[in-house]
């Protein structure tokens, strides 16, 4: 017997009994997005490969940015393999309670099963992204660039687990905003656009460091700096890594996803009323 | 036997109006004044004593407490907005109560809306099994009861058919196959029986009695007060958010069909063309008022009318219906008894003789034209339920499925069955003539 009131009255174990409705949301997820699409899952390749490309034109050849002695198309393809999978599980999971009013509104089942088969799934895509990366790396260093993988690459699950921490901390207070205030649907569609300007994807920590250092702070008070920077030292040998940064991203992390899950199991029990 | 269900001082309130600004910023302002201790900015001017007003809190339910024991079996009836709904979402825990508690023992799967989370780009058998997942069957579960399920649905021809493919008929058998094999100490149904032909509507309240009969409680919502009444053994009667009655459910639903009665609309207006109609009364044959009647018995619908313009040539269209569509009806327009022409106050009745009806409830429509139909001057509504309600052994039914008789036809008019041993066995919808003929031959 349960009664059903209080903050912290989490149902966490229900999420672990419910574990198999999470991965069939993850399959529903990868099966039904591809249903009469001719290409399939070769999105997953085509739509990094292009904002490389076009990013190593724009910001490489055009802008000059610095790029930490890398091949450009390598360093932003690190980058841009981080950040979308960041991005996708902030901006997928910010949606769970609007897309899924319907589905909530008839069946009980741990709400948070949504926005955590929508980070299992990205990581599928994650996954993709990754190998082609790693193709690339591997044609690269066959080439003779100066890339020096080192043993940093160790920590790659651990960089994996804060993004989705991180992307599904932030998706699901927003998307527990969302139900008061629409605004955020709006902004969270540019503002994960602004972000990524705002993280070392499209230019290295480096640059900061060297030319303003007074906003140094400022750029490793953004959690995913320090991610995407140690992705990039650890597998191409170059840019800024510091435990001290990445033990800041872990614990913001941390932070931001326990008051993620508390905000969003306060509103799953009454959004019905509001949405 | 143990608790399973129990309801301390339930209460639902959903504001009334506009919740909150809607915008960050609305918000935000309200807040900041607030703390200033000043009005809303966000008010038109005059409209403080509006703002109490906009706070208004709407009770869905209040101070609900009832407790339900393991393997029981729950009616549950009230009117629209009665506060069913809010009862069930709060029960299957869609949504919190705002005091009270709930508390709740084993597992609830609610029928609230069969076919939640069906995807329509997936098979029926990939649909199998994320919505039975959703609704908190494990994987193994669902592997186990599969071939149970696409039985019981009967589109084993279409199960590796994407479901968007589907007859809407398909697709709610389907749904409802996946809710029917949970398997959950507690069941809750609210009117899924509303869906798909009569014969798999027999199906389901089979399947109903099979989970009833293995012991587990069920919560069941419907506005067929004759399945409650077979199925439930207890009934719980909610009005204005409250329990009205928690009694037996015979007790329950022979008050709930007198209360219908009373409560149909007492007046239909068309205020253009001058017509009231009030005081509509359903009477037995000594002219009493009367909602329940029995198998056989003579129906009177009486109306009385106010009419202050003449109204050359009107007609009156009466129909009885039950839940699955129309029975009977009377129509003036039909049989040419139309009066020339329809002035000042007075009464119009209309008689069923011996009502062809089996137990079940009905309603009575009533519509007013003028000049062969051109003219609508009040349009098909309900006006009137009634209940037919008779213990069928008394009929010359016999039988261990003799209680799903009255969910056959509404309608039967009496016969007999000339068996190839010489015997006759009569069914009869009037208790005289039966035993009649039973003596003569």
């Amino acid at each position: 017997m349960r009664p059903m009131t209080g903050w912290f009255d989490l149902h966490l174990s229900d999420l672990w009994r419910y574990r198999d409705l999470t991965m069939l949301f993850v399959w529903r997820d990868f099966v039904a997005q591809y249903k009469q699409t001719i290409l399939g899952p070769l999105w997953h390749i085509i739509q990094p490969l292009f904002t490389t490309v076009l990013f190593t034109i724009i910001f490489g050849k055009l802008g000059k940015l610095p790029t930490d002695g890398l091949p450009p198309m390598l360093f932003y393809m690190a980058g841009i393999t981080t950040w979308n999978y960041f991005a996708e599980c902030l901006n997928r999971s910010s949606t769970t309670f609007i897309l899924n009013a319907g589905i909530f509104g008839k069946v009980y089942f741990p709400r948070l099963c949504v926005p955590v088969s929508v980070v299992i799934s990205n990581l599928i895509k994650f996954g993709i992204q990754f190998t082609l990366f790693l193709g690339f790396m591997a044609y690269f260093y066959a080439k003779g660039a100066p890339i020096h993988p080192n043993a940093v690459v160790l920590l790659t699950p651990v960089l994996v687990l804060i993004m989705a921490a991180l992307g599904l901390g932030l998706g699901i207070i927003i998307s527990s905003l969302t139900i008061r205030y629409r605004d955020l649907q709006v902004l969270i569609a540019f503002g994960v656009q602004l972000l990524m300007y705002c993280t070392p994807v499209i230019y290295p920590l480096s640059k900061i460091q060297t030319q303003y250092p007074q906003y140094l702070w400022l750029a490793l008070a953004n959690p995913m700096s320090a991610v995407v920077e140690t992705f990039r030292y650890g597998f191409l040998g170059a840019g800024t890594y510091d435990v001290m940064n990445l033990l800041y991203s872990a614990t913001a992390t941390l932070i931001i996803l326990f008051i993620g899950v508390l905000l969003f199991n306060h509103v799953e029990r009454t959004f019905m009323d509001t949405v | 036997m143990s608790l399973v269900i129990q309801l301390e001082n339930v209460s639902k309130s959903y504001r009334l109006g506009t919740i909150g600004g809607g915008t960050l910023r609305a918000d935000f302002a309200r807040w900041v004044a607030k703390l200033q201790g000043k009005t809303d900015p966000n008010l038109q001017i005059g409209q403080e004593h509006h703002a109490r007003l906009m706070g208004q809190e709407f009770w869905a339910l209040q101070d609900v407490n009832f407790e339900v024991k393991e393997g029981e079996i729950l009616g549950i009836i009230g009117r629209n907005g009665a506060g069913k709904s809010t009862l069930l979402k709060i029960l299957s825990r869609v949504t919190a109560p705002t005091k009270g508690e709930v508390r709740v023992k084993g597992r609830i799967a609610s029928l609230l809306e069969v076919g939640t989370g069906f995807h329509p780009e997936l098979t029926g058998r990939e649909n199998i099994f994320l919505n039975g997942a959703i609704l908190g069957m494990s994987k193994s579960e669902i592997r186990k009861k599969f071939d149970e399920i696409v039985a019981f649905s009967g589109v084993e021809e279409f199960i590796d058919t994407p479901v968007k493919r589907y007859s809407s008929g398909m697709f709610v058998r389907l749904a409802f196959a996946v809710a029917a094999h949970l398997e959950p100490e507690i069941l809750i149904v609210d009117e899924v029986l509303a869906v798909g032909d009569a014969e798999f509507q027999k199906k389901c309240l089979g399947k109903m009695k099979d989970v009833a009969t293995e012991g587990r409680t069920i919560l069941f919502v419907s506005h067929n007060i004759e399945a409650i009444r077979r199925l439930c053994t207890r009934g719980i009667w909610l009005q204005g958010g409250t329990v009205h009655m928690d009694e037996d459910i015979g007790l329950v639903s022979e008050a709930y069909s007198n209360s219908m009665a009373d409560q149909a609309p007492t007046v239909l207006r068309n205020r253009t063309l001058g017509l009231t109609l009030f005081d509509i009364r359903l009477c037995n044959r000594d002219g009493q008022p009367c909602s329940v009647f029995c198998p056989g018995d003579d129906l009177m619908i009486e109306i009385s009318y106010d009419a202050e313009t003449p109204i050359s040539l009107p007609f009156f269209a009466i129909v009885v219906q039950s839940l699955k569509g129309s029975c009977f009806a009377a129509n003036m327009l039909l049989d040419g008894h139309q009066p020339e022409v329809l002035q000042g106050k007075g009464r119009i009745g209309c008689l069923f003789r011996s009502l062809p009806l089996m137990p079940q409830n009905y309603r009575v429509q009533l519509a007013v034209r003028a000049k062969n139909g051109q003219d609508l001057i009040i349009d098909y509504q309900d006006v009137a339920f009634f209940a037919v309600s008779a213990n069928l052994s008394d009929y010359g039914y016999q039988g261990k499925f003799m209680s799903l008789a009255s969910e056959a036809t509404a309608v039967v008019v009496p016969y007999e069955w000339h068996l190839p041993d010489g015997g006759i066995k009569p069914v009869a919808l009037n208790r005289t003539t039966a035993t009649f003929s039973n003596f003569i031959f």
